[in-house]
């Protein structure tokens, strides 16, 4: 009974009262885990990806550095700082050493407001696992996560050489595309929980992930966390069959490491976002919380949880990479504002409607309306888009047989001796005509 | 804040320390071609962007971007206070993102979406 009460308490908790009252160590502490947490996951994911692409190709991968190869990262690192420092002498000086700082520093802090586990004793101090939390976190990361595109645009710009000129400007169009199609889909979640503090949403997943009820936002997230970092299938900011290597080729040394710590940070932080958000953050999986009353959501039990989704998805990035081709600039932009932000919008309007219809004190009346005049809107709106491109194909059809026509079906190009691709036919027969002549 | 600020130091300290690091500890011997840009072997083309001209495709997704983003900073706020809001933020909802969709469909129709 007792451990009943105390799982009830600890569910019931409101997070939002324990911030700020950490000792000046503790945060110093928290804030040093953090730091070393991604530089080593970042350390990892380099070995992890070499390895787990090498073995979806059939090869061993990196496997001579440490155990399993284990320590190939910081063997990567330690080369690079031993490699001479390139700087081009067109470079915009200034820029171009600031620009990998730039990009380094907001990746690292988007994971400040990232819950990582509950409120636990630590020396005597109940804190929660989490550096800090604000009202407004979730919109802090995603400003985080824009002030990292300056880091990738300024390195573009400042190279003064093609390749990474085109590399920044795709890289920014695509981040801000995707950023829309990202945005909407948080916007399901906010519904649901009322707040934009990633600890009160991670609190109020209890019962039901949101990953559940919002599938379709959590599909569209995950899409759109894979285009914002800039990873494959959707890297074409760093496409080396076009761009060399985009936004860093002109960098070197610990300055091109700077870049690629910053993905690789941004790549975990979109991972324990989605987590936080989608899959109940540090909350034990559902069958194995059920086991003493929650006790497994309790103490330092849910850091594990919580690592083990972070780790899931990070792999499914280097899945991912391993599996699909990189797509066309047109088709990727296509996908982004053609399927994604459509999508989500319509699908916030459902859930919206949903979450209405679902409240207790509704009328009969009123839920019929709230289900009738959305339906009767997008019936309309259907109506004039289908009207418009049966009149488009009319048209288009009217426009075809109205031209001249065209050998097999294409234009040919006006040569001397012929009037135009009308005339073929006629100048084929006059070609048959004047070899009858000859043998003749 | 103090806390972000904290982080801040961390990894503003890391990446300066790193940059700075790496251009005393990698050897130094000069060769003219190290100063040129790299493209690919040919004669770098240093003024890639005369006058700064970029293709004005990128102008327009950064427009249509700002239409979004800002309906996303009127979604937020509304997504949050929804429960409170009740039918009267359902249907002005629907209003405005079918004002926004009109916008849309316009792009679209006129071809801003392509990348051709």
């Amino acid at each position: 009974m007792h451990l009943l009460a105390a799982a009830a308490t600890a569910s019931n908790e409101n997070p939002s009262g324990v911030f700020g009252n950490d000792p000046w160590w503790l945060t110093l502490a928290k804030c040093a885990v953090v730091f070393i947490f991604l530089v080593l996951t970042t350390l990892l994911m380099i070995w992890a990806e070499r390895r787990v692409i090498g073995r979806m190709q059939a090869r061993p991968g990196p496997n001579r550095v440490g155990p399993f190869g284990v320590v190939q990262g910081l063997a990567d690192g330690i080369k690079l700082a031993l490699k001479e420092d390139l700087v081009p002498a067109i470079v915009d000086k200034p820029l171009y050493i600031l620009a990998p700082v730039v990009a380094a520093i907001p990746a690292f802090l988007s994971f400040a407001v990232i819950p990582v586990g509950p409120v636990v004793s630590i020396g005597g101090h109940r804190t929660p696992l989490q550096i800090t939390d604000l009202p407004v976190a979730v919109l802090f990361i995603l400003a985080m996560a824009s002030v990292g595109v300056y880091g990738i645009v300024l390195a573009g710009w400042s190279s003064q050489s093609p390749y990474p000129l085109l590399g920044a400007l795709r890289s920014a169009a695509q981040v801000i595309s995707y950023e829309v199609a990202m945005g909407l889909a948080l916007a399901g979640v906010f519904l649901y929980s009322g707040s934009l503090s990633t600890s009160q949403i991670v609190g109020q997943q209890a019962k039901l992930w949101y990953a559940l009820p919002l599938i379709p936002s959590f599909i569209i997230y995950l899409i759109a966390m894979v285009g914002e970092t800039n990873r494959a299938p959707f890297d074409l900011p760093e496409a080396e069959s076009e761009l060399v290597a985009g936004f860093h080729t002109e960098y070197a040394s610990l300055k091109f490491a700077m870049f690629f710590l910053a993905e690789y940070v941004n790549v975990t932080t979109v991972s324990a976002l989605a987590t936080t958000l989608f899959l109940g953050g540090w909350r034990a999986p559902w069958p194995l919380s059920l086991i003493g009353h929650g006790q497994l959501n309790q103490g330092w039990w849910p850091v594990l949880w919580w690592s083990g989704k972070v780790f899931v998805l990070l792999f499914c990035f280097i899945w991912i990479r391993g599996t699909l081709p990189r797509l066309r600039y047109d088709q990727f932009m296509r996908l982004g504002w053609k399927v994604l932000i459509p999508f989500s919008l319509v699908w916030i309007l459902v859930v919206a409607a949903f979450r209405e219809l679902t409240n207790e004190h509704k009328t009969r009346i009123e839920s019929l309306a709230y289900v009738g005049i959305p339906i009767v809107v997008v019936v309309l709106i259907w109506s004039f888009v289908a009207e418009a491109r049966a009149n488009r194909l009319a048209r288009e059809v009217e426009a075809e047989a109205s031209l001249p026509p065209r050998d097999g079906g294409y234009p040919i190009p006006i040569l001397s001796g012929h009037a135009g691709g009308g005339r073929a036919p006629v100048a084929v027969a006059a070609a048959t005509d004047s070899t009858e002549v000859l043998d003749g | 804040m103090i806390p972000i600020l904290i982080l801040s130091i961390f990894s503003g300290g890391f990446a300066i320390f790193s940059i700075v690091a790496g251009s005393l500890s990698g050897p130094k011997r000069f060769n003219r071609a190290k100063l040129e840009s790299y493209e690919c072997g040919i004669e770098p083309a240093p003024q890639a962007f005369r006058g700064h001209r970029l293709p004005v495709k990128y102008y327009l997704t950064a427009m249509l971007f700002i239409v979004f983003d800002i309906e996303i900073v009127f979604l937020y706020p509304w997504a949050v206070a929804f429960n409170k809001l009740g039918m009267f933020g359902l249907v002005e909802m629907i209003l405005f993102i079918a004002t926004v969709f009109v916008v849309y469909a316009y792009v679209w129709r006129r071809g801003g979406l392509e990348w051709d």
